[in-house]
């Protein structure tokens, strides 16, 4: 068990200094920070006190030790364009993509499960082929295109919803939330129904399919012969097995929700820390993109890692096989 | 782009069902319009000279105010929005091609590596993969045209911009052949007719390229279908986020992003002509991926 926690914990810090590698060689290499931190006619003398007063003149091995005790301190640099410390510009636009990554992630469960039941359940019927055909169609849309389309039928042509922002927005100490004005919750129904789709058809098919390889096994076949009734073999038997696989998928998808919220973002011109990392990446403000990358990677890491450990200790199967 | 997607005839002797068969079609007829476009286009919109400001924004023809010299309309520059649409989606073709291509290449090598050479070789290669597989396309692909950026000159990155997209979809899209060929590898080495082209003293090299290489194949063309979808999505996404092709030489993605501005004033068009090919021609190629995933090997499926 311990050999299993140790290995598991050995990848994860390996990923990260392979990421945070990454994120230093940007840092320092792609474009010139003394060029844009010296004034513009700055003699040689000058920029070169500047380059011994940042530490560049050290060995290379010596600065990217500098740079992982500065990141474990949370100093991650100051953004080029707005001069103001990465961190506390990456603290801000937390609340506002985290709250995007729940509605979606609660309405994709709230579909995607029934759906997926349904195909499941009568897998040549009308309309598990309908739900089938319209999840190739769902595959093949790219997410800024039914943002797109929502935006065009919901708030040009109807006007019901708005199309762009949080609305009104109310602080609770540092975090800022929008589900509790009308606005808010108004303004988070668009962008989170284009995010939730994108997720909708992967956790349809999940369920679809562990609920076909469920409702093969010799438990319920025995069930069905002792003449339960259907409904509760399907609901309180089957679904209940078949959903772990989608819960754990749903947990490791949310890492990557907050990566592709970054196009939702874009169109919805939501104010979370995607829309922060694309204008980074248009104006080359390399420590913001640094910082994203590094917290990303982190998350990734930490939602793997923490997945594949309580597995290990829950199944006994899986220690065995990897010791 | 050698994809099964584009040979019908095989399609139907495989024993496809009439949807697929007339989704080949479909994407034959998308793809040669595309690659004819400076042919069968009405206007150059590369041409400076044929558009004019005082046709910008007009509507589709079949529309009240619609103007019958511009069949779906214009953009906000007066180009017609057909023609931009034709070569924009040879833009979209090529450079998803591109990737797919240069993908396959990466990743069958490597592949064949890892699965030839086991060992160390092995290992390296498929941690690499598994770092670069623990993120989304989308995150990757935003970093490489980052550094881009920061490394070529305001200028040089228009001029640059198909290769840097080709590089920045295809460095996520390798792991997935890389792995398939591995297996694959790993299985054929061990067979007889190899270990007897080791025996007479064949170089390595050529023992994979000529004796293993053709063996696995046929995955790799069938991962190819489904990839040049993804490729072709993932360019537009990054087109319309601003960070792939300009707007003076646009794929679809970037006519998407130029009609999105325009959306909020009721001018639909310049957004969603370019936003339906995309969809139908990527949808078409995903019919054809998804068939021939599930009739070679349904041990392929994959989450998304």
């Amino acid at each position: 068990m311990l050999k299993v926690l140790l290995s598991r914990l050995g990848q994860a810090a390996l990923v990260m200094l392979v990421v945070s590698a990454v994120s230093f060689v940007m840092f320092r290499y792609v474009g010139d920070p003394v060029a844009t931190m010296s004034r513009e006619n700055a003699s040689v003398e000058e920029k070169a006190e500047l380059r011994r007063s940042l530490g560049l003149d050290q060995p290379l091995l010596v600065q990217y030790g500098r740079f992982l005790t500065r990141t474990l301190r949370g100093d991650l640099g100051i953004s080029y364009r707005n001069q103001r410390p990465v961190t506390q510009l990456i603290a801000e636009r937390l609340p506002a993509t985290l709250e995007l990554v729940i509605v979606a992630t609660v309405l994709s469960l709230a579909l995607g499960i029934p759906l997926g039941v349904l195909c499941a359940l009568k897998p040549n019927g009308m309309a598990a082929r309908l739900v089938q055909a319209l999840s190739l169609v769902g595959i093949s849309t790219p997410t800024f295109v039914t943002g797109i389309v929502l935006i065009l039928v919901f708030a040009v042509t109807l006007g019901w919803l708005p199309s762009f922002g949080r609305g009104q927005i109310v602080s609770i100490g540092w975090w800022s939330t929008g589900f509790l004005t009308a606005s808010g919750l108004k303004s988070l129904l668009l962008p989170g129904i284009t995010l939730a789709l994108y997720q909708l058809t992967l956790i349809m098919r999940l369920v679809r399919a562990e609920m076909i390889d469920v409702l093969s096994s010799d438990y319920i076949r025995f069930a069905r012969a002792r003449g339960l009734p259907s409904r509760y073999i399907h609901f309180r038997l089957a679904l209940r097995n078949a959903l772990m696989p989608v819960i754990t998928v749903t947990g490791l998808q949310i890492g990557s929700l907050i990566a592709f919220a970054i196009v939702t973002e874009t169109v919805f011109q939501w104010p979370g820390m995607g829309l922060l990392f694309i204008q980074a990446v248009s104006f080359v403000d390399i420590p913001v993109m640094a910082a994203y990358l590094l917290f990303v990677g982190l998350l990734f890491v930490l939602i793997n890692t923490v997945v594949d450990i309580l597995y290990a200790v829950v199944d006994p199967r899986l220690r065995a096989r990897s010791a | 782009m050698k994809t099964l997607a584009s040979s019908p005839g095989l399609l139907f002797r495989l024993g496809a069902p009439v949807s697929v068969i007339l989704a080949a079609i479909l994407v034959m007829i998308l793809v040669t319009c595309a690659l004819m476009a400076s042919w069968i286009a009405p206007y150059d919109p590369t041409d400076l000279a044929s558009f004019e400001l005082m046709n910008a924004e007009l509507p589709p023809a079949f529309t009240a105010e619609g103007d019958t010299r511009f069949l779906l309309g214009t953009d906000n520059q007066g180009r017609d929005l057909l023609s931009a649409m034709l070569y924009g989606a040879r833009v979209s073709i090529a450079i998803g091609g591109g990737a797919v291509l240069l993908a396959a290449t990466l990743g069958v090598t490597l592949g064949l590596l890892a699965g030839y050479f086991g060992g160390r070789v092995d290992a390296l290669i498929m941690r690499i993969a598994d770092v670069i597989l623990s993120f989304p396309t989308i995150l990757l692909a935003l970093l490489v045209s980052g550094i881009a950026r920061a490394i070529f000159p305001g200028a040089a990155t228009a001029e640059w911009a198909p290769i840097i997209l080709i590089c920045a979809i295809a460095i996520h899209e390798w792991v997935q052949y890389a792995r398939t060929v591995r297996a694959a590898a790993m299985v054929e080495a061990a067979k007889d007719y190899v270990r007897a082209a080791k025996v007479i003293g064949l170089p390595p090299w050529r023992i994979m390229l000529r004796h293993i290489l053709p063996n696995v194949m046929s995955p790799v063309l069938v991962i190819s279908t489904i990839n040049l979808a993804a490729a072709v999505l993932t360019e537009a996404t990054l087109s319309f986020l601003g960070v792939g092709m300009p707007p003076t030489y646009p794929s679809l993605g970037t006519l998407i992003r130029i009609g999105n501005e325009f959306v909020f004033s009721g001018i639909w068009w310049i957004a969603l002509f370019p936003a339906l090919a995309l969809v139908i021609l990527v949808l078409a190629v995903n019919v054809v991926g998804d068939w021939l995933r599930d009739r070679f090997n349904p041990k392929l499926r994959v989450k998304r």
